[in-house]
């Protein structure tokens, strides 16, 4: 069975993710992104004659890393080779890679799809390489100009097994690392910065056939959804070009986000003859039990892990974990709001609440962190960690609300107010006095007032229509200012209108 | 250093050695040894190192004059690997090597020719022309440190930097008279050193006697933090260990290094040296190293190999020689190192890429390395019997200029007994060991990994027990 | 080995040397010979040998990640054969 009728696509993606150091893979010139160009450069970087590679260590924790997050084979040796190669902003003549002896190899991922399905990608390897500069091809004096800043920034090349068989599992696939290597700290996964870019192999084989199909490399892509579309476009292009009885050509190819299209790269005729050789400059890198170790006693839990237990310890919907998973320091925010929630241990955890959550507050802190927070960070357009409502501040509203001192509707003023600077729960809630109004003296005068206010609609509540209910509601709650407690207003209203 | 006597007793300054120095090398230009000679910075260095001399302790080599070969860079001097490719090129940054003798003091006078990125055995490829054997001008002085070996062997300068990638100090050192280290590989840093092979290029020094090798080695070995293959251990005492008698130690006699090739005359005077070690105490046991005959072919791959890539940097772009008026990209590439380099760097360029590419990387480059391993393998078998080997450094003594540089086998067959070294990362020494038709040979002695205490040793005993190392050319002073 | 002329135009490509339609016999002889000494590497018994890519086992030594090169792009770019507004310039390429 298949979308593409008696067609197979067969995906394989090689995921570059810049590695979060400060200096580069082999030299001590800064990483920074933004900075005019070729200031970021070395002597190495540059290539000068005589310059040597001397290794980051930082690179090859994260390596490591990540390999153990993806339940991956650590070499304990493994080996640097050259990609030797000729292009602009290539400075030595050859990429400092690895071949043979990766570092990372066989590991494994869960990928959720969004149709509720779990598979398990198999990853090749994942090894250390050096990135390339830039070529700026504007127009400069009929020339192409070449930025070596990025020449040398360190990479993790993450390569799955050709085991994706729609656009979509490649891009479930694609967010998955890009959640995990930030979620870990080892990439910013900053996409429009090329912290993290993709290439994808897209091949398509009859669906009776296990062998498979000439592949196409489409390089460099840098958005989820241009790599869906991309992909897409060219599992199309291929079926296409079997049914009329076409060869594919494997090449290399460049996906156009103007013409939702691929075309075939130039230049790269030669591209099969990397000459690839063990680096003479670095001898094999070892890897010791000890350094692993050292590695694994800072990983944190995983964002899989954390998940589950969100659904089974915390009872929270699979929905809300997996959103909240989705980043860790959402995560986190979530658990510190959780964490701080004033008399939270007086709770039984098993009392079982109205959504029926296992943990009594965890639902309201997953609404909250995903609704109010998340709505007001994307609206100043900050991260999590920017948030002007801290973890602590949001828990202590969340506290008032529990406590029937202010109505949900009232919190969300008061999140509003706290947002802007004026303080934390209690002092914006005294301030503006938004006290919920719990005195059954004090609602039952604003009760009668409205009553008195609008006696053709309480007639005609009396005579039926119940619908007005809502409409005196309405009113009290204008009346208190929206101070009025919800269920006392209701029960006193009902008593009123009897 | 007699020379450094005579600083230390003031009887002269560094800045009249140096005048000297620049003096005797105007005197032999014809030579052709020096490629770039620095009157401006070598009078303003022996100003310093007088200031230096004047406060005890100066260092031992303080406002002594000598040169560097042109393949370490130095900042703000142009250095050229004696390559049309680098003809402009001034470095922004110095090399380790440079840093350290600069540090000691020295007075570097320029910078000594050689062949083009230290790819030869005659220095008869060097884009500024072949350098004259100041023992006979007709002849050459080896290579790929040839201008450096003149420059000693001619009394311009009492040592100069070399290196050494299959034999690039000690033939040149052998073919000129003069004594010639290579280091352990990693001993000494590679940094700012330009590469020809990676995992075969060692850094050193040729001087007139192995007393001043073992002083010059001694400021310039040490960790390097900026180059990765730099040996993370210990400097010994190479000057403590010079008076130790040689009583008892083992000299293996490699039986491969006097086969078929060998001049009678080079094998009379090796043979006449190793006497001379028997009288001094030493005892000589007969050792054979069984895949010797495939060092050239290992290292004529691998190093081709290695040196294809290095040499990949330059296109042209960034610095060095640029060919004009380029068409596209790939004609400003393919000019530019077309033009850039001469022909045995194209050759071997050619030849390593080969070497590399589909299809053929098994056959040749993957079993070079694995012959390598046995090369290696011979010498560590040989070591478990004896503490040193001893052979000819080279087959013949100097020949003729144009006589070999239209057949590059028959120059890659000059390396037969020094390459193997560099395969195995080894330290050996050249010696002079006496003459042959009126040109010096060189004795080698070869030790396990960083035993340069031992060759330095060894031969320091040999040389008070012979004048071979005092003899100097007709009209040297 | 014996290589032809073709070989070497495959393998100047890749090495990026520009060789005249002239020059390919000679050299393809030239290297023909070198090679037929490479070739020599047959008769070693190599069975069971692990190839030796440096040449005392050394492992990697590292660096801490720090920041250690000063911007010197000025001096840098100034050695280059061609560059304006901070940026090397290469003959137009296309992708």
């Amino acid at each position: 069975m298949s979308a593409y009728g008696n067609w197979q696509p067969v995906i394989g993606l090689e995921i570059h993710a810049q590695l979060s150091t400060q200096s580069k893979l082999f030299s001590g010139a800064s990483t920074a992104y933004g900075a005019e160009p070729n200031t970021h450069t070395g002597l190495v970087d540059i290539a000068l004659p005589g310059t040597l590679p001397v290794p980051n260590r930082a690179a090859l924790d994260k390596a490591i890393r990540f390999g153990l997050a993806i339940d991956a084979r650590i070499a304990s040796h493994s080996v640097f080779a050259r990609k030797n190669y000729f292009y602009p902003d290539l400075p030595k003549g050859y990429q400092i890679s690895q071949y043979e002896l990766p570092v990372v190899a066989e590991g494994k991922l869960a990928v959720r799809l969004d149709d509720g399905r779990t598979i398990e990608v198999a990853i090749e390897r994942a090894h250390l390489e050096e990135d390339a500069g830039k070529s700026l091809h504007e127009e400069f004096h009929g020339a192409t100009g070449i930025d070596l800043n990025r020449a040398g920034t360190p990479l993790l090349e993450i390569v799955s097994k050709p085991v994706l068989y729609s656009a979509a599992e490649a891009v479930a696939y694609m967010r998955t690392v890009h959640t995990l290597v930030r979620w870990l700290g080892v990439c910013d996964g900053n996409m429009q910065e090329g912290s993290f870019r993709c290439d994808a192999n897209v091949s398509v084989r009859p669906v009776s056939s296990e062998k498979l199909g000439t592949r196409t490399e489409i390089k460099n892509v840098n958005s989820f959804r241009f790599v869906e579309k991309a992909i897409e476009y060219e599992i199309e292009r291929q079926i296409r070009a079997l049914e009329n009885g076409e060869r594919i050509v494997q090449e290399t190819r460049l996906y156009d986000p103007a013409r939702h299209q691929t075309r075939p790269m130039r230049g790269k005729e030669d591209a099969n003859d990397y000459r690839y050789f063990p680096d003479p400059d670095l001898p094999p890198l070892a890897v010791t039990a000890d350094d692993i170790a050292a590695v694994k006693a800072t990983m944190p839990e995983l964002p899989e892990a954390r998940r589950k237990r969100y659904v089974d310890a915390l009872g929270l919907p699979e929905i809300d974990a997996a959103q909240l998973c989705a980043d860790r320091a959402t995560a986190d925010y979530f658990e510190a709001v959780l964490a701080t929630l004033p008399g939270e241990a007086k709770l039984a955890a098993e009392t079982l609440n109205t959504q029926g959550a296992l943990h009594p507050d965890a639902k309201l802190a997953a609404n909250w962190t995903l609704g109010e927070v998340s709505a007001a960070l994307n609206e100043a357009a900050l991260s999590i960690e920017q948030s002007r409502v801290s973890a602590p501040a949001l828990a202590q509203l969340l506290a008032r609300l529990r406590e029937g001192v202010i109505s949900g509707k009232i919190a969300k003023d008061v999140f509003a107010a706290m947002w802007g600077g004026e303080g934390d729960a209690d002092a914006v809630i005294e301030k503006r006095g938004l006290k919920q109004i719990s005195d059954s003296g004090a609602l039952a005068a604003a009760i009668n007032a409205v009553l008195a206010e609008y006696p053709t609609q309480l007639a005609d509540f009396r005579g039926g229509n119940e619908k007005l209910l809502q409409f005196f509601v309405g009113q009290v709650m204008k009346r208190t200012r929206g101070q009025a407690n919800p269920q006392q207003l209701n029960a006193l209203l009902r008593e009123k209108l009897k | 250093m007699q020379l450094a006597q005579a600083l230390r007793e003031r009887k002269t300054s560094a800045t009249e050695l140096t005048r000297q120095a620049l003096a005797a090398a105007k005197n032999r230009v014809d030579l052709n040894a020096l490629i770039t000679l620095d009157e401006t910075g070598a009078l303003a260095a022996a100003e310093r190192a007088d200031t230096a001399l004047t406060k005890n302790p100066a260092s031992a080599l303080a406002g002594i004059p000598f040169a560097h070969k042109d393949i370490f860079c130095t900042n703000g001097l142009r250095t050229t690997c004696a390559s049309r490719m680098l003809d402009n090129f001034v470095p922004p940054y110095n090399a380790t090597v440079v840093d350290k003798l600069a540090a000691a003091q020295a007075v570097a006078i320029g910078k000594a020719n050689m062949d083009e990125f230290a790819m030869g055995s005659s220095n008869e490829n060097s884009f500024y022309g072949p350098v004259k054997n100041p023992w006979d001008t007709a002849r050459v002085p080896g290579g790929s440190s040839g201008g450096s070996a003149a420059l000693v062997a001619a009394g311009i300068v009492p040592f100069a930097t070399g290196t050494d990638t299959g034999g690039s100090i000690r033939q040149p050192a052998a073919f000129c008279g003069i004594t010639g280290l290579k280091p352990t590989y990693g001993r000494v840093s590679r940094f700012g050193m330009i590469a020809f092979a990676s995992s075969l290029d060692t850094a050193s020094v040729l001087a007139r006697s192995a007393e001043d090798c073992a002083q010059v080695l001694a400021a310039m070995a040490g960790h390097d933090g900026r180059d990765a293959t730099s040996a993370d251990r210990a400097v010994d005492d190479y000057l403590a260990a010079l008076a130790k008698p040689l009583q008892g130690l083992r000299i293996g006699v490699a039986r491969e290094y006097f086969g078929a090739g060998i001049d009678a005359g080079v094998a009379a005077a090796v043979q006449a040296a190793l006497k001379q070690y028997e009288k001094l105490g030493a005892t000589l046991v007969d050792v054979s190293l069984p895949n010797a005959a495939l060092a050239i072919p290992a290292y004529y791959v691998i190093a081709p190999a290695e040196a294809s890539s290095n040499l990949a940097r330059y296109d042209g772009v960034r610095y060095g020689y640029a060919a004009k008026e380029p068409k596209s990209l790939e004609d400003l590439y393919t000019r530019t190192r077309a033009e850039g380099f001469g022909a045995e760097v194209k050759r071997r360029i050619l030849v390593g890429t080969y070497a590399l590419s589909a299809g053929y990387y098994d056959a040749y480059y993957l079993r070079a390395q694995r012959v390598r391993r046995l090369i290696a393998n011979d010498f560590a078998e040989a070591f478990k019997t004896v503490d040193l080997i001893a052979g000819p450094t080279t087959p013949t003594v100097a020949f003729k200029l144009g006589e070999k540089n239209s057949d590059p086998l028959a120059m890659y067959a000059e390396d037969v007994n020094t390459v193997a070294v560099n395969l195995a990362g080894l330290p050996a020494i050249s010696l002079p060991a006496g003459f042959s038709e009126k040109l010096p040979v060189g004795l080698q002695l070869i030790a396990p990994a960083f035993e340069e205490a031992r060759l330095l040793n060894a031969a320091h005993q040999f040389q008070l027990a012979s004048d071979w190392h005092a003899h100097k050319p007709e009209g040297v002073a | 080995m014996s290589i032809d002329a073709a070989t070497v135009r495959h393998i100047a490509r890749l090495a990026r040397l520009a060789v005249g339609e002239n020059e390919l016999a000679p050299i393809a002889g030239e290297l023909s010979r070198v090679l037929d000494l490479a070739d020599q590497l047959g008769a070693a018994q190599i069975d069971g040998v692990e190839p030796l890519a440096h040449p005392h086992e050394q492992t990697l030594a590292w660096r801490p990640d720090a920041v250690t090169e000063p911007d010197r792009a000025d001096a840098f770019l100034a050695l280059a054969p061609d560059a304006r507004g901070g940026l090397y310039l290469v003959p137009k390429v296309l992708e």
